[in-house]
């Protein structure tokens, strides 16, 4: 009861001197909207970057090989090295062996979901009369529809025997099917294409239509009849029509439960031990979810700096509260002595002046957290990505404002407190 | 009628800048009883201790030295808080410049010592519409204090010493600020609420002929008690 009075009051006096509380509550308003409009960009931000890492798979590890940093030369020419002349590129017989992936695979069971590894043979063309279709034909393995998500519009992924075989069969994008079959995915399935890549032309079985995902391919400028959509046939199809043994690079989709950090590490360590007499290359690997780790800590190394600027912010604004605070309670004298000649104890006299001062940083806040809001979404705007204002620093905030008026208020209002009714009576 | 005191000074003496070359002594041993029901005027030249004396019996000051009962309560021993309870509930003060607070309208000026004595928001109103309703400002109830007369205001503030229904109330030079004929009508307010109410008065006033009226006169010269009759009564 008496608090609601108190803030009433607090509000009244506030309504006598406008200017000035809005000036006071200044910092109190910078300091809030800065924290909240950096954590609603870094929020919209984390979200957008772990929604697209989400659907690359967090849970991926990525093995590929990079050249060995060669150190005689480059100490001799300091930062030249990698130079254009001495880039070298990974020959197959680089590559990691069937053998080492085996080993790898027998070895961490438990952890190993599946292996995809894939084969590019380069782009090509569907042809059959004057139809065509612009296709790049990947080689799978097993594991590379569990790494990336394909989704089978119509027939059949590659069974297992296809897989071993080596069989010459395919799945097209329903946007191939568009062009050589005017869209009729039944009669796709089964039917023969003939597709010619480089010099070559190869007859292939289609045995199922997938869903060709746009927004995978980034944008394109060419119309959907020139489009150049994936056409998967079994990994061993294509090292046979490529003549290649090993793999220059694969993804690890690892079980449920297993640390992508521990096990990115678990994994180079693994095949380096391999690598030890290759004279340029050593494996490298690398996770999603490390991806995300490394944006995650950068955005927040911003979001700290910008919350030290805030925090001072916060600290001016709270020493301005304190000020108006210790200001407005000497204007106010007679009126703490009256209240106390009337009966006021001293309690009621420090909470009616924390109460005020909490008023102030309060109103601060909110204000603070309403243009937070604004200029994040703005911002995230700008940079593309949907705002997200994270209620838990609105509530941070709040409760944060009302410490600042506590701790600030407590000494003036302390002050007002502890006078001496007649003084306070007396004073001119 | 008994005679019950209800002020019960003794020796009081009080003195300012206690060990610096300026010190003061304002009040040297006063001895005063007050009995219940009584109207009392204090009176005696500016500078001779009357607001401090009133100061202590108000319980708003302590006394350098000395021995003070109100209501037989030991207001030495008493302890902060419990004076600010005995300022709330027992005394109601009227000052010379109302005090009343700016920002906040008549009714909310009366409610304020309600407020502190946890009377509950619609008993407050109720409370505070009576005795506005009491001392003829009904209909300025809602105005903020400046844009009432020094009459009215007192008025006000007289209203708001009530508001806890104190056994007695102390007015410091309350018309000393008005013209005769707004005076006379404070003046009768505090004659109405000791005849009907039967509230006990200490008055300090620079008016003779108001000083006259009230039922015993008290005149205070450098801090001594230095004279003491019956008032005269209405001119
Ligand atoms: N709080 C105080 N501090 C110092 N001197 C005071 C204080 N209160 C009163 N005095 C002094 O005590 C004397 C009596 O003051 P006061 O009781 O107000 O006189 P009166 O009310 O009779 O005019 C004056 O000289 C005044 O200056
Ligand atoms: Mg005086």
């Amino acid at each position: 009861m008496i608090i609601y009075e108190n803030i009433r009051l607090a509000l009244f006096s506030l309504k006598a001197n406008k200017m000035r509380a809005l000036l006071t509550m200044l910092g109190i308003i910078i300091g809030i909207s800065s924290v909240i409009a950096i954590m609603t960009v870094g929020n919209s931000m984390t979200a957008s970057v772990s929604d697209s890492m989400e659907s690359m798979g967090a849970n991926n590890i990525t093995v590929g090989l990079q050249q060995k940093a060669d150190e005689e030369e480059s100490t001799e020419e300091g930062l030249q090295f990698g130079g254009p002349g001495r880039m070298k590129s990974a020959e197959d017989e680089d590559g990691f062996t069937y053998e080492m992936l085996e080993n790898y695979c027998e070895t961490y069971a438990d952890s190993i979901q599946a292996i995809s590894a894939s084969e590019n043979m380069g782009s090509g063309q569907i042809l059959e009369g004057s139809l065509y279709a612009n296709v790049s034909a990947t080689g799978t393995s097993l594991g590379y529809f569990l790494a990336n998500s394909v989704d089978i519009l119509s027939g059949r992924f590659f069974q297992e025997r296809e897989f071993d075989d080596g069989a010459m069969v395919a799945l097209i994008s329903d946007l191939a099917v568009d062009n050589m079959f005017e869209g009729d995915d039944e009669a796709a399935v089964g039917s023969q294409i003939q597709v010619n890549i480089g010099d070559k032309y190869y007859n292939f079985t289609v045995v199922g239509v997938y869903e060709y995902d746009q927004s995978s391919m980034g944008f394109s400028s060419s119309s959907a009849q020139d489009t150049t959509t994936a056409m998967y046939i079994p990994l061993k199809t294509a090292k046979e029509l490529n003549h290649t043994e090993n793999y220059l690079q694969f993804t690890v989709v690892t079980a449920t439960g297993v640390d992508p950090e521990e096990f990115t590490e678990t994994t180079e360590n693994f095949f380096a031990a391999y690598y030890r007499n290759n004279r340029d290359f050593e494996p490298s690997a690398f996770s999603m979810s490390s991806m995300v780790e490394e944006m995650t800590s950068m955005l927040s190394t911003i979001t700290l700096a910008i919350s030290v600027i805030a925090g001072i912010a916060l600290l001016v604004g709270g020493i301005g509260v304190m000020n108006i605070m210790l200001v407005s309670i000497t204007e106010r004298t007679r009126e703490i002595g009256t209240r106390k000649a009337l009966g006021a104890p001293n309690s009621s006299i420090r909470l009616q002046f924390i109460v005020e001062s909490i008023v102030i940083c309060l109103i601060g806040g909110i204000i603070g957290i309403i243009l937070g809001v604004a200029l994040g979404i703005g911002f995230a705007g700008f940079l593309g990505t949907s705002a997200k204002p994270s209620i838990d620093s609105i509530i941070l905030s709040l409760t944060f404002s009302m410490a600042i008026g506590v701790f600030f208020g407590y000494y003036p209002a302390n002050k007002a407190a502890k006078m001496d009714p007649i003084e306070a009576l007396r004073y001119e | 009628m008994e005679h019950k005191p209800v002020i019960q000074l003794q020796d009081i003496y009080k003195r300012f800048y206690i060990g610096t070359p300026n010190e003061l002594q304002v009040l040297n041993g006063i001895d005063l009883n007050v009995e219940e029901g009584e109207f009392v005027a204090i009176v005696g030249q500016s500078g001779s201790g009357k607001s401090t004396l009133m100061n202590i019996i108000g319980a708003l000051d302590r006394p350098t030295e000395g021995s003070y009962h109100l209501d037989h309560v030991d207001m030495i021993a008493a302890r902060d808080g419990e004076l600010s309870k005995i300022r709330n509930r027992k005394i109601g003060f009227v000052f010379q410049t109302y005090n009343l607070i700016s920002r906040t309208n008549a009714i909310k000026n009366v409610e304020m010592p309600m407020l502190y004595a946890g009377v509950s928001g619609r008993k407050r109103v109720e409370r505070a519409k009576e005795l506005l309703t009491m001392v003829g400002m009904e209909d300025r109830m809602h105005h903020l204090p400046e844009e009432l007369s020094g009459g009215q205001k007192q008025r006000v503030a007289i209203a708001r010493a009530m508001a806890n229904d104190p056994a007695i109330i102390l007015a410091d030079e309350p018309t000393g600020a008005l013209d005769s004929a707004t005076g006379r009508k404070v003046m009768d307010l505090f004659h109405r609420l000791h005849k009907e109410q039967g509230k006990t008065i200490v008055l300090i006033t620079h008016s003779p002929e108001l000083a006259e009226e009230t039922e015993r006169l008290i005149t205070i010269k450098d801090g001594n008690i230095t004279g003491e009759r019956s008032g005269k009564g209405r001119q």
